[in-house]
């Protein structure tokens, strides 16, 4: 594959199921139209307490990104927007499948995917697929891809960190599509291919005279 | 004599380049390390992240959404002095940090441990840290910053002498595959590794090691850099690229630095600086005027001198 060759795809936003069948994992994205980020403040809020959300989110996408957004806000009560950068997201699991059927959520972006047992019990039976951002650290390029802040919600009750922002994009990406609509993992597959490598690497190496206690962690094991 | 003010201002606009700009010797690391990479998605990522700095200077915005800790290592130069002497000088770099948190913006990302009471401008209880070394026959001050993420890619470990370099090999490939995966690391990074002192002194060594030195450095002791050179090697060999990928891309560098330690032990630290290693420096000179590059140079022969004298 060349530099060149890599398949891009752009998606709109809010996402069509139809669009979303077409893709594969490894597959780069670029998003135009309308996202919101959403993270633990939001599912806790909506999931956990029972409040209702601010708003109907089917009505304004259905594509969540984990993230924080490096944004102040001006005197005139507008928003600005500065780097963008995705968070973690397996920490946010537990949540996805209610939120999933609240919302009719098709679209995670975030940081570094979820367990693939995941996507298969959550992602799969829901039609929705894992974006995941590149680098990371692509917080200039994300942040170009921002056209307008059309509203926040829970600002004042969740902050800066954690409220909804919905925002309008544009050419808004790199993503890499790491889970599909059949369930695969692009790190998955990279791991695989990895691991083969690994017990090769210590070939030779003796243990050290000390031992950690509760060292029982398998090197092909992840640590998320 | 360096007034205070010189101080602020010279450490606010180290405070804005390192956010802004990727030191060049970074810069060409990758570069290098790109053209040895045949995994199609290491590739990728990897052009993507250079994309990334072009768009970042081009718009004058942070290159990365988490700026980090900031924080500031000085250098004085033993004839340099500084009006209001060292309270002046610690008055100045909280403030550059206050202001430029605000100004470049950076993310409030300073948070009480506890309480996660944030007081909005990357300030608070020993934030930003500053750390000290001196320099003879000088009259200058360097200062040079830093922002270093650091949920991931670091450890430390009592090894003993018996367990020798096999000990240290083991644990870096241990520390490169934990955090590897899925780029938990945000590699390729510039890897650094403190050998030896007591355990504090070891943690601090390591993280200096990794972002006080640049890419292409070498330790003088020739046995030093070989062992930097084999564990660079090490890891590019794991078969693990950026994110996590299959590739070969994952230690731009390796820096070793050591401290004579207890003689039954040789407590070792790892330390990754990511693919946004923010430093910047300025020196100070007497006569108030600045000068700016991204090598702290803070590892001196002096520094690191053996005798007693």
């Amino acid at each position: 594959m060349t530099n060149d060759g890599y398949n891009t795809v752009e998606l709109r936003g809010p996402a069509e199921p139809a669009e979303l069948e077409k893709l594969n994992i490894g597959d780069v994205v670029y998003i135009n139209g309308m996202i919101y980020t959403g993270r633990e403040g939001v599912y806790r809020k909506i999931l956990d307490e029972g409040n209702s959300p601010p708003a109907d989110f089917s009505t304004i996408s259905n594509i969540n990104f984990h993230c924080s957004p490096a944004a102040s806000i001006e005197s005139d009560g507008s928003y600005t927007v500065g780097a963008v950068t995705a968070t973690a997201s397996f920490r946010f699991s537990k949540w996805m499948e209610r939120w999933f059927s609240l919302t009719n959520c098709k679209v995670v972006i975030g940081k570094g995917g979820m367990p693939q047992s995941d996507y298969q019990q959550y992602f799969v039976p829901n039609g929705a697929v894992y974006l995941t951002t590149v680098g990371y650290g692509t917080g200039a390029l994300l942040g170009r891809g921002i056209k307008k802040v059309p509203q926040v919600f829970w600002l004042k009750e969740l902050g800066i960190a954690q409220a909804i922002w919905v925002l309008e994009v544009e050419k808004f990406g790199p993503f890499l599509v790491e889970s599909d609509l059949r369930g695969n993992s692009l790190f998955e597959q990279s791991k695989r291919e990895i691991d083969q490598n690994i017990e090769g690497l210590y070939a030779g190496l003796k243990q050290p005279a000390l031992r950690r206690y509760g060292e029982t962690t398998h090197r092909t094991d992840e640590v998320i | 004599m360096i007034t205070e003010t010189v101080i602020q201002e010279a450490a606010g606009e180290i405070t804005r380049r390192a956010a802004i700009r990727i030191p060049d010797d970074y810069r060409s690391g990758i570069r290098d390390i790109r053209s040895n990479e045949q995994g199609p998605l290491s590739c990728f990522v990897l052009d993507t992240m250079m994309d990334n700095w072009d768009a970042a200077v081009a718009d004058q915005r942070p290159m990365c959404a988490d700026t980090g800790l900031p924080r500031y290592y000085v250098k004085f130069g033993n004839e340099a002095s500084i009006q209001g002497g060292f309270v002046a000088l610690e008055r100045a770099l909280r403030r550059a940090t206050a202001d430029g948190t605000a100004k470049i913006p950076l993310r409030p990302n300073r948070v009480h441990p506890l309480t996660r009471e944030d007081h909005n401008n990357n300030v608070g209880a020993r934030a930003p840290e500053i750390e000290y070394s001196v320099e003879p026959n000088a009259d200058w001050l360097d200062i040079t910053t830093v922002h270093k993420g650091g949920l991931f890619g670091t450890d430390y470990r009592m090894l003993f002498p018996g367990d020798g370099w096999d000990g240290i090999k083991k644990m870096f490939l241990d520390t490169m595959i934990q955090f590897g995966r899925r780029g938990l690391a945000c590699q390729p990074a510039i890897v650094g590794v403190g050998i030896g002192g007591s355990k504090d002194t070891c943690m601090v060594l390591g993280k200096q090691a990794a972002c006080l030195r640049v890419v292409g450095d070498r330790h003088p002791d020739s046995e030093i850099a070989k062992l930097e050179d084999e564990l660079k090697e090490l890891g590019n060999q794991i078969g693990m690229g950026p994110m996590g990928f299959v590739g070969s891309s994952m230690v731009v560098d390796c820096h070793i630095e050591v401290a004579h330690t207890h003689t039954g032990g040789m407590p070792v630290s790892i330390h990754s600086f990511c693919l946004s290693s923010r430093r910047a420096v300025v020196r100070i000179f007497a006569d108030g005027s600045s000068e700016y590059r991204t090598d702290p140079q803070w590892f001196t022969p002096y520094h690191r001198r053996e005798e007693v004298e």
